[in-house]
């Protein structure tokens, strides 16, 4: 040991300032600027945060499927808040088809729902062949002649049309009603001008709509990207079929990646886009509808926004495709991210959120904090009577101890709960442990007769291998729990994981360099243990 | 001050009253787990969601707070009820979270309890409409896929831990570790199957925390045991482990005595919410403390010698490491 004597003093001066360092944020206000940007979060039961109600939009699957779709979609709106870094949130059913969900701390409820409903439904669809699209065009077009009063925005413009063409005599030709109005043609597709890409959307949205036009087909905008936006071109509208051939459960895995500058294809050319593998059973159905729709144009649609239609050239027996468009090397990570975690199994759209409580109440909150003092405080007396000098060298140590807990459950981003602030308090029963351990070894020592140095000498050696091996058992199941366990179970063992750490390192290194320096003085026969 | 010094107990003599006694223990915990059940609360199954608003009609009362509308529901029967305010609390806006499916009897029970023990926050008010503002079942906070996931987690962790006091010390060591770590998970959750106590997230914690302070008591006891065996090679094994037991039982008192305090403190003091939470924390190092003293070397020293011979056995456990 004598080979090391400047490790100790080193690491318990890392200890210490490290623990103040990250347990300063506790200390200081909100609003001033600290260096240290670590927070130690509270659970929804000590602060409260923010409730956002969602409601998942089942009708347009069979009845059968819906109740299933709810619960995967809970599944996944919690691996996503899990991946997102917010411990311990509330997620729970509510009624039939409603998901109630609890986010501790988060005080911006805009930012908390993007979160969750960046939804990533990803389909590829069959875009209609021309003629089938006209006849479609031309159907919707009758129908929202026929029941323009449900359509203010687009009567409106129907009538300024009217008055525009009477002015100018000019023939709107016969059968042709507003919606045909504001669909041109460009290229071989269909698009809608810039200025009317809003009247456009909203209709597509409107539910009135989506009951009255024609089933089996649907009208969906492609993406407007950055450069569209600035060059004010007009946006393809595409006609699809609305069965989708395959759906986002059938890929397997989801990667950003950035195509090679010399690649033939100008889509992924030096540009970053998604690749995709399917399924087993995804690329067999990829296999045969690419196969069986050979010349037709197979539409990729993520969160109802056409990213690509590309030509089908070939059958694609291998289970790959790729989602091109103007992607950042961002958004396209993030893509991919949604994309591997499932799409969610149908759309989900806001209901209300709110900020709640916490569910604790102040008394609640209070009563605890008593409890948790009053029992260190027993703790504290405890060693005192049992250890004298050497029991209040092991209480100072404790208090650093908890400190350190606290910093570290801040450095990590450990949830702080009720019960996570009573299992601390238990876990400084029990870090008394390993000081008592050591005691009762040089207490052994000094009945043997031995002189207080080697007394505190050996107790330690001894005590130490006992220390490492009862806290390295826990600390193995800890690190199970930690790795296998989800949820409050992981909370939990984190919180121990550092509860162990601390302790073991206050009671081997910490408490004994005290002890050796205040304790041990030349020709001194007694120790105050 | 010395807590049992040179205590001389015959623990490993006793052995089998005390088999006995947590055999019964066992088995009636086991029989009362799989008749009487498991009392899951709401984090684990369903609950009903009601939102309620207290804003009495005569402002000259004062704003209801959580805790006091936490007692009257904890009293009409739901244990475990969580209450917060919904938006801002002057608006008096509260979302309660009770056990139960029904709907509708739900319903009916909160208007009782509201109607009879705070009349002046619904006096003059429309209970259906505005004192009720909406209720809802909801489903489970974790779920029981959660549950059988934090089992498979705590199984894991046994099968390592196993392996790992096999490396340190002898494979009946680390078999009869764990044996003695079912026996006192078995016997907490048999308490709270018996009481019919509502099993919470938090309660599991608390069976987490004996997992790892019963496991950690018995190392202790078997460091001694490993300890004095190489340093008393002509001592008999069952006198090993006695005076083993023995000299570390001031040690195992103390820290469970701490611990204990700590457990009685959040109990007495803590409040209703972490009420149950102590409880079984209490308990758990109160059968934990008992499995380490009793049980664990004695099943160590029952099965001693079977899976090797004795002297093997004995020469594993203090070659040097």
């Amino acid at each position: 040991m004598k080979k090391y004597s400047w490790l100790t003093p080193v690491s318990i001066l890392i200890f210490v300032v490290g623990t103040l360092i990250f347990l300063s944020p506790i200390f200081v206000p909100e609003d001033v600027n600290w260096p240290i940007k670590q927070k130690l979060k509270l659970g929804l039961d000590l602060r409260g945060g923010t409730q956002i109600v969602l409601t998942v939009v089942t009708k347009d699957l069979p009845e059968a499927d819906r109740a299933a779709a709810v619960e995967n979609n809970i599944r996944i709106i919690r691996n996503r808040i899990d991946q997102f870094g917010i411990a311990e949130p509330t997620i729970q059913k509510m009624g039939e088809s409603d998901i109630l969900v609890q986010l501790p701390g988060v005080k911006d409820p805009i930012a908390a729902e993007n979160l969750i409903m960046k939804s990533a439904v990803l389909e590829f669809k069959l875009v209609a062949e021309p003629d089938i699209a006209e006849k479609f065009i031309n159907q919707v077009d009758a129908i929202i002649q026929e029941n323009l009063d449900k359509f203010p925005i687009l009567a409106k413009l129907a009538a300024e049309d009217k008055a525009l063409a009477k002015a100018e005599t000019d023939t709107v030709k016969a059968g042709e009603g507003v919606f045909k109005s504001l669909i041109t043609t460009m290229d071989r597709d269909l698009a809608v001008r810039y200025e009317d890409l809003e009247i456009v959307r909203s209709l597509l949205q409107d539910s009135t709509f989506v009951n009255l036009k024609p089933k089996g087909y649907d009208l969906v905008l492609e993406s407007v990207d950055e450069k569209k936006k600035a060059s004010r071109e007009p946006v393809i509208i595409y006609v699809l079929e609305s069965a989708a051939q395959l759906k986002g459960t059938d890929v397997d895995r989801a990667s950003m990646e950035i195509g090679p500058s010399d690649s033939p294809n100008p889509q992924i050319a030096n540009k970053p886009y998604i690749s995709l593998t399917f399924t087993r059973a995804g690329a067999r159905k990829f296999a045969n509808c690419t196969g069986d729709n050979i010349g037709r144009r197979l539409a990729i649609v993520l969160d109802n926004t056409v990213y690509s239609a590309p030509v089908i050239q070939d059958r694609i027996p291998d289970g790959k495709a790729m989602i091109t468009g103007q992607f950042t090397e961002q958004e396209a990570k993030s893509l991919a991210i949604l994309l591997n975690n499932e799409s969610l199994s149908a759309p989900i759209e806001p209901k209300y959120s709110t900020q709640v409580s916490a569910t604790l109440g102040e008394d609640s909150i209070q009563s605890g904090l008593k409890a948790g003092l009053i029992g260190i405080l027993a703790v504290i007396i405890f060693m005192i009577i049992f250890y004298k000098g050497a029991g209040l060298i092991a209480d100072f140590v404790l208090v650093f101890n908890v400190g350190f807990i606290l910093a570290a459950m801040t450095l990590f981003g450990g949830t702080l709960t009720m019960p996570g602030i009573a299992g601390i308090i238990l876990t400084i029963g029990m870090a008394v442990d390993a000081n008592v351990l050591i005691f009762e070894r040089i207490k052994e020592e000094l009945d043997a007769g031995r002189p207080p140095t080697s007394a505190l000498d050996a107790g330690f050696k001894r005590a130490t291998v006992t220390i490492l091996d009862s806290n390295l058992t826990t600390l193995i199941a800890a690190l199970v729990l930690y790795q296998f366990g989800t949820g409050p179970v992981r909370g939990f063992a984190l919180t121990l994981t550092i509860g162990i750490i601390g302790s073991m390192f206050c009671a081997i290194v910490f408490s004994r360099y005290i002890m050796e320096k205040t304790m041990i003085r030349p020709g001194k026969t007694t120790m105050s243990i | 001050m010395r807590l049992f010094k040179n205590a001389k107990f015959p623990f490993v003599e006793k052995r089998y009253i005390f088999f006995t006694i947590s055999a019964i223990l066992v088995l009636a915990s086991i029989l009362g787990i799989i008749f009487k059940g498991i009392n899951w609360s709401t984090d684990f199954t369903g609950a009903v969601s009601i939102i309620i608003n207290m804003q009495p009609k005569d402002s000259k009362f004062p704003p209801l707070s959580i805790d006091n509308l936490r007692k009257v529901i904890n009293d009409a029967g739901f244990k475990e009820a969580e209450i917060q305010f919904i938006g801002d609390s002057s608006n008096a806006t509260f979302q309660i979270k009770v056990g139960g499916e029904d709907v509708n009897k739900v319903k009916e029970q909160i208007t009782e309890v509201l109607t009879t023990q705070l009349p002046e926050y619904v006096q003059g008010r429309d209970m259906q409409n505005d004192v009720i503002r909406q209720i809802d079942v909801v489903g489970a906070k974790a779920g029981m896929e959660m549950r059988n996931n934090a089992i498979i987690a705590v199984l894991i962790s046994m099968l390592f831990m196993i392996i790992y006091i096999w490396i340190r010390y002898e494979f009946t060591f680390g078999l009869m570790g764990i044996v003695a770590l079912f026996h006192d998970v078995i016997i907490l959750v048999g308490v709270f199957a018996f009481t019919q106590k509502e099993f919470t997230m938090t309660i599991l914690a608390a069976l987490l925390t004996l997992v790892g302070y019963s496991i950690n008591d018995t190392i202790v006891i078997y460091d001694r045991i490993r300890e004095d065996l190489k340093i008393h090679r002509k001592d008999s094994v069952p006198i090993i482990f006695n005076r083993a037991i023995n000299s570390t039982l001031s040690r195992t008192v103390i820290t469970g005595s701490t611990t204990l305090v700590t457990a009685l403190s959040l109990y007495f003091f803590g409040g209703p919410v972490i009420h149950d939470f102590a409880l079984a924390m209490s308990l758990g190092i109160i059968i934990g403390t008992y499995s380490s003293i009793f049980i664990a070397s004695n099943l160590v020293l029952e099965t001693f010698g079977h899976t090797r011979t004795e002297k093997q056995a004995i020469k594993h456990l203090t070659k040097k490491k």
